[in-house]
């Protein structure tokens, strides 16, 4: 794979992820411009900040003004992690980073350490891909080895270590709370906030946490400027970002494109729809996100503000593009089952609120549908959102309301006629999928 | 400060406050399930969801800080609604069949159900299982009906100090278990029953014998440790049922410990004696009270008459109340014998007669909280006061530096920084070097009185620890039970005190039972030349009175004990149990009340005296144990044994100006450390937490227990090479005269040269005094 953008431009699969191919591609040149002209946290932070750079783990939140919030002059240890857990259904973006670009991580989380006064740093990466963290150790060792990190950065009287820590594969260790419990050796729950990571995050300490990209980020920002880099996008949306198409396009795989990119561009440049099927539906964000139709979707533009003026979100840039295949029952019962499954169970609306949910959608599914359960669906999900620990409980519920509001005749004929609109041979056609009739 | 506004209310709080901090002080409710004041905030439940100003969602209560001018809504359409969504999100996976559950009628989440729930379920799919688990003898499980508050996981992490149980799994299917193949084996585990919000933990003996609404709930205390733990004790038709906390945040706080909570279950065993007794030729009789009583002051005054009134000595519990220990010193010294004493695990006795007062704690339990040192001299901590160890665990976590010295390092589930373990006769040469390098570090002489005994070198373990209380704010040195049990206890307690002297802080004793300070306020014992409890099996009487005392169990030297004692011409024992070692010794047996059926006073380590009702009407025929000796008295006619109810006896017995002080200095006694003899294996002796006195050793459900299991002996890895034997083989145990076989295991948080053999127990009795001297032998 040969990219285009900042984060894949010139990869090449995997034959390029090595320091010296990184180097070659202008790697860490950011790290020692900052070491060797000793510029200061606050010029960095200011820079963030200029670029507009959004958290590219889901919730978009300002990434240098999240960066501010720790308090450098607090005594004795800081820490960073990096959230490569990447557990959301149709998210696949981080792995690929991290296999073909480690060291753009490793330099961005460096910078992040510097800008922060961490010292020691945590990629947590996610459980079942193993062969990611394996090459993320090597970088790891490269780097240290170039005296790039750990002790006394490049010479300087800079030290950060970072650490490669494994997963095991539950979604809800993503959420950054109760990835720190993870990474401190106890069950991945998330933690209630306040306090929040800034002032008590990992043992107790301040802590930034960021997602993958968002640290991948950080170098060009440093080489080009912030302003650069946001005008690479549109206003309060900077940058490039990696989307991961998947669904019913002829080519799925991960696209790094300017902020602000039609999303018919970026159908276009996944192969447009498999075998030239209409489009019925996108999850513009990752599983978590609500979908929208077809046809609204082909009017946005990929971008929080524009993604969220049509009333879902960016998310963690997942698109799942469904056809006119797909019977949106079915679709939604999957997507409930997950949320049922990897709910930690630690708050009530959530663990009773998930099985419910999962267990109407998988009735209508199974043509046991009653004509009050739209409306119960409905009221479940307002009851789950907004009070629970994490956003977890929001996630789960956002794609049942999002699902009754575009495609509620499609699940009106299910209750009706105890089965799809879609008929099964239809289903099978486009996803190649048993479906039971 | 901050200054909020709860339901149109304004009250200000402190900083760091919750919004629950603040509803609890205007005295709003607030549902909740997850959120107790003792534990950490889990904010899981989401049960007191409420409304705050500017808040788009409604906020748990209970986890929400308190901003400066924040106004709150606790009942408002969007609190309420919230808190019925999660009402009716609990409520759908629940059993709802409380008319089976044992918690029904002091559920909360029927209470709040009530409230809160919704008349009908809209949830009609199927319901969640989950299997029971097996957490041991006291608590029941019923899975089903956990709502997986964590309330009970947090309970053993954070005040138990052990993660007995957790939450595993995920979601839907998060459990509540233990750790696998194990049980909840924590002293304090009974309070999980209580924190319980549902009928998922409930006490096993209680399971199923009664609704809580056919309870009577009276008020008393804890007749066992030191502590003077706060009960009710709930009774239907005069018979106990269960047994609560009474909450009192000076002493217990709201929790108990499992022996407080359990021992109930002894009141009914068979082994109660509900008759008087009299053994003649031989045979036991029951008889009349009339003519037990008879039968008893007759042969004392025979006795007396023939033999003197020093002839006659009296026994009595530590567990006994102050009307008991004071009416029978009173009853004794009536008789002309001075020899009267309740110490009878003690056999150190040369502080008698120096001493300042009645010896305590030297401080108020609650002030555990600010104390940020403190050293442990020769205790059991967490078996023989668990919830005074729960306070120093809690202290621990805010900064209090624990030292201990001990001749076993037992788990006190608590961080102790500096742990010295030696043999009990070792004790006193390292808290003599403490000394020494405390009055080096301070800069100053050590007390006259141990001139010569000071060493000239010091150990680096007892530097760390003069180090560790010379750097202390708040002070405190505490001997516990086996320093006061050691043959060494005075030189024990005289360096105590020293260095809690050389420190600023203060020198407490723990105390071994409920009575342990009363019964030097109730003044049971020898004060003017009588026999201690020692001397008087040393050198045998002629007559004993034995009060709620077990010869082969209760005693320093049980062997001595059930020897002299089975060969006293006359012993009168007032019990309220029958037991082998009674039948083999006693010759007239007077059945008298446990704490339930009398009322009567208890003086706890700190000095409060607690006094209680009856909560039920005497089993059979027995009687007050103040009444019976009353009427000895009348019966022989001494003046002064005219009470009419308890209270007058307790009165007498504190009253201002003729009881002790409190006081835990010796004033003049020489310090005479003759250093160490032991040629062999010393004995180390723990009095089992379920074996210290004959209700606890009756409660059928604690004997169950871990902590009941039959003892073995216990040595180090290297003690067992000397010996010869593997762990796990059979021994033989010699200690003078009396032998016991018990396996041997290697323990090396056993002192080096040193057997631990548990006191207090029938495998164990025909041995010798609990310290000293002790041989081992394979068999
Ligand atoms: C249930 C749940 C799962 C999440 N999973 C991930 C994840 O896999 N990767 C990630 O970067 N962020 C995930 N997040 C978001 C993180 O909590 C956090 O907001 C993010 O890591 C912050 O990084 P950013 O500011 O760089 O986006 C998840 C959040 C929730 C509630
Ligand atoms: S919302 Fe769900 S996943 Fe998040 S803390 Fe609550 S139970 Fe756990
Ligand atoms: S067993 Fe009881 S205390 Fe423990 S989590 Fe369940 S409901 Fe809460
Ligand atoms: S009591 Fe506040 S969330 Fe449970």
């Amino acid at each position: 794979m040969s990219g285009s953008g900042l984060i894949l431009a010139g990869v090449d699969g995997d034959r390029t992820w090595g320091l010296q191919d990184y180097v070659a591609r202008g790697g860490y040149s950011a790290l020692r411009k900052i070491i060797s002209e000793k510029i200061p946290p606050e010029t960095i932070i200011a820079e963030l900040k200029a670029s507009s750079l959004r958290g590219r783990g889901g919730a978009g939140f300002p990434t240098g003004l999240k960066w501010s919030f720790m308090p450098r002059s607090f005594p004795g240890a800081k820490y960073l992690a990096c959230n490569s857990d990447e557990g959301e259904p149709g998210t696949f973006k981080d792995r690929d980073i991290l296999r073909y670009n480690p060291h753009t991580v490793i330099e961005g989380m460096t910078i992040a350490a510097y800008a922060m006064g961490c010292e020691r740093g945590y990629n947590y990466i996610h459980g079942e891909i193993f062969d990611v963290y394996e090459r993320f150790e090597a970088a790891l060792a490269e780097a240290r080895a170039a005296g790039l990190l750990g002790q006394s950065i490049l010479g300087s009287d800079f030290s950060f270590e970072l650490f490669a820590h494994h997963g095991y594969g539950a979604y809800i260790c993503g959420e950054e709370t109760a990835l720190l419990e993870s990474i401190e050796g106890k069950k991945g729950q998330p933690r209630f906030k306040p306090p929040f990571p800034a002032s008590y995050g990992l043992y107790g300490k301040p802590t930034t946490i960021n997602n993958t990209e968002t640290f991948a980020s950080v170098p060009f920002i440093i080489n080009m400027g912030g302003e650069a880099f946001l005008n690479l996008g549109k206003p309060n949306n900077g940058g490039t970002k990696l989307f991961s198409v998947s669904g019913h396009v002829n080519r799925p795989g991960n696209y790094e494109i300017a902020m602000g990119t039609p999303f018919a561009e970026l159908l276009e440049m996944a192969g447009g729809m498999r075998g030239g099927r209409k489009l019925k539906a996108v999850i513009p964000g990752g599983s978590s996100a609500p979908v929208l139709p077809g046809n609204v979707m082909m009017d946005c533009t990929m971008d929080y503000d524009s993604i969220s003026k049509a009333g879902s979100m960016l998310g963690s840039g997942a698109v799942i593009v469904m056809d006119e295949t797909t019977c949106m029952v079915k679709a939604l019962e999957r997507l409930s089952y997950f949320y049922f499954e990897e709910s930690c169970g630690q708050c009530t609306p959530c663990r009773e609120g998930t099985g419910w949910l999962y267990r109407v959608v998988h009735r209508i599914e199974n043509g046991l549908g009653r004509k009050e359960d739209l409306d119960l669906l409905n009221s479940v999900t307002g009851n789950i959102m907004g009070r629970t620990i994490c956003a977890l409980g929001d996630a789960a519920s956002m794609p049942v309301q999002s699902f009754i509001k575009h495609f509620g005749s499609e699940f009106e004929y299910h209750i009706e006629n105890k089965k799809c609109l879609v008929p099964p041979e239809v289903q099978y056609e486009g996803s190649q999928i048993y479906v039971r009739p | 400060m901050l200054e909020i506004e709860i339901d149109g209310k304004q009250v200000t709080v402190e900083d760091g406050s919750t919004i629950m901090d603040a509803a609890t002080k205007i005295g709003a409710f607030v549902p909740h399930f997850c959120y107790h004041k003792k534990l950490s905030i889990a904010a899981s439940c989401r049960m007191c969801l409420v409304q705050v100003e500017k808040a788009p969602k409604p906020l748990p209560a209970c986890a929400t800080p308190v901003t400066n001018g924040m106004k709150v809504w606790t009942r408002s359409e969007q609190a309420v609604k919230a808190q019925k969504g999660v009402m009716e999100f609990l409520l759908i996976n629940h059993p709802l069949d409380c008319p089976i559950c044992d918690q029904g009628g002091e559920c909360q989440l029927q209470d709040l159900a009530v409230g809160y729930g919704g008349s009908q379920s809209r949830y009609e799919e199927e319901k969640r299982v989950v299997f029971n688990k097996n957490l041991g003898p006291l608590v029941s499980t019923d899975m089903t009906r956990c709502i997986n508050c964590t309330r009970c996981v947090r309970f053993t992490t954070e005040i138990a100090g052990q993660m007995e149980l957790g939450q595993a799994f995920r979601g839907e299917h998060a459990e509540i278990m233990p750790f696998v193949e194990k049980t909840v084996d924590s002293e304090l585990s009974g309070n999980i029953i209580d924190l319980c919000p549902v009928g998922a933990l409930t006490s096993k003996p209680f399971r199923f014998s009664a609704r809580t609404w056919e309870l009577a709930r009276r008020r008393s205390v804890s007749p066992h440790d030191s502590l003077g733990s706060n009960l009710i004790v709930q009774v239907k038709h005069d018979v106990v049922k269960r047994v609560l906390p009474f909450e009192n945040e000076d002493i217990n706080e709201c929790w108990l410990s499992d022996k407080d909570r359990f021992s109930y279950e002894g009141l009914n065993s068979e082994d109660r004696l509900t008759v008087p007794m009299l053994k003649q030729d031989g045979v036991w009789k029951e008889t009349d009270w009339q003519t037990a009583l008879e039968f008893a002051a007759n042969g004392l005054r025979k006795t007396a008459k023939q033999n003197g009134p020093d002839s006659i000595g009296a026994l009595a519990s530590p567990h006994a109340t102050i009307e008991e220990l004071y009416l029978l010193q009173k009853f004794t010294r009536a008789i002309g014998s001075d020899s009267v004493d309740f110490r009878l695990r003690q056999s150190d006795f040369r502080a008698d007669g120096f001493r300042e007062g009645a010896p305590w704690l030297g401080m108020p339990i609650s002030e555990v909280a600010s104390l940020n040192r403190l050293f442990v001299i020769g205790s059991f901590l967490r078996k023989d006061s668990p919830l005074l160890a729960q306070r120093v665990r809690q202290a621990a976590k805010r900064g209090l530096h624990v030292s201990a010295i001990n001749a076993s390092a037992e788990e006190w589930l608590l961080p102790v920084k500096n742990r010295v373990l030696t043999a009990p006769s070792a004790i006193v040469p390292v808290l003599l070097q403490v000394v020494a390098a405390l009055a080096a570090e301070k800069g100053v002489n050590a007390a006259e009185h141990l001139g010569a005994a000071i060493p000239a070198t010091v150990s680096d373990e007892a530097r760390a620890i003069a180090q560790s209380l010379a750097s202390g704010r708040k002070v405190a040195v505490w001997v516990g039970n086996l320093a006061v049990q050691s043959e060494y206890a005075s030189e024990i307690q005289q360096l105590a005190e020293e260095i809690a002297r050389l420190t600023g802080g203060v020198f407490g004793v723990i105390g071994e039972a409920a009575n342990s300070v009363g019964g030097y306020l109730a003044k049971a014992v020898p004060l003017v030349g009588g026999l201690n409890a020692r001397q008087m099996l040393e050198q045998p009487r002629k007559a004993y009175l034995l009060l709620n005392a077990e010869p082969d169990l209760d005693f320093a030297n049980p062997a001595l004990a059930q020897t002299v004692l089975g060969a006293a011409p006359l012993v009168i024992a007032l019990s309220a149990f029958k037991s082998p070692s009674l039948l083999a010794a006693a010759d007239v047996l007077l059945p008298i009340a446990p704490f339930t059926e009398t009322s009567g006073t208890f003086v706890n380590c700190e000095g409060r005296a607690q006094n209680f009702n009856a909560v039920a009407r005497p089993l059979g025929d027995t009687r007050p144990g103040w009444k019976v000796l009353r009427v000895l008295g009348n019966l022989l006619e001494f003046e002064g044994f005219d009470q009419n109810d308890s209270e007058a006896v307790a009165a007498e017995a504190l009253a201002e100006g003729s009881r002790p002080d409190l006081g835990n200095r010796l004033y003049g006694l020489e310090f005479k450390f003759a250093g160490q003899t032991a040629a062999g294996f010393e004995r180390v002796s723990d009095v089992s937490i379920y074996a210290a006195d004959p209700l606890v050793r009756r409660a059928t459900s604690l004997q169950k227990t871990r902590d009941a299991k039959a003892p073995v002996a216990c040595a180090s890895t290297a003690t067992l090479a000397a010996i010869g034997v593997a762990s796990g083989a059979r021994v033989r145990l010699k200690q003078g005269q009396g032998a016991a076989e018990v396996l041997i295991v290697a323990d090396d948080s056993v002192a080096a040269n040193c057997v631990r053999v548990a006191a207090a127990n029938a495998a164990t009795a025909a041995l010798g005094a609990m310290c000293g001297e002790i041989s081992v032998e394979r068999v």
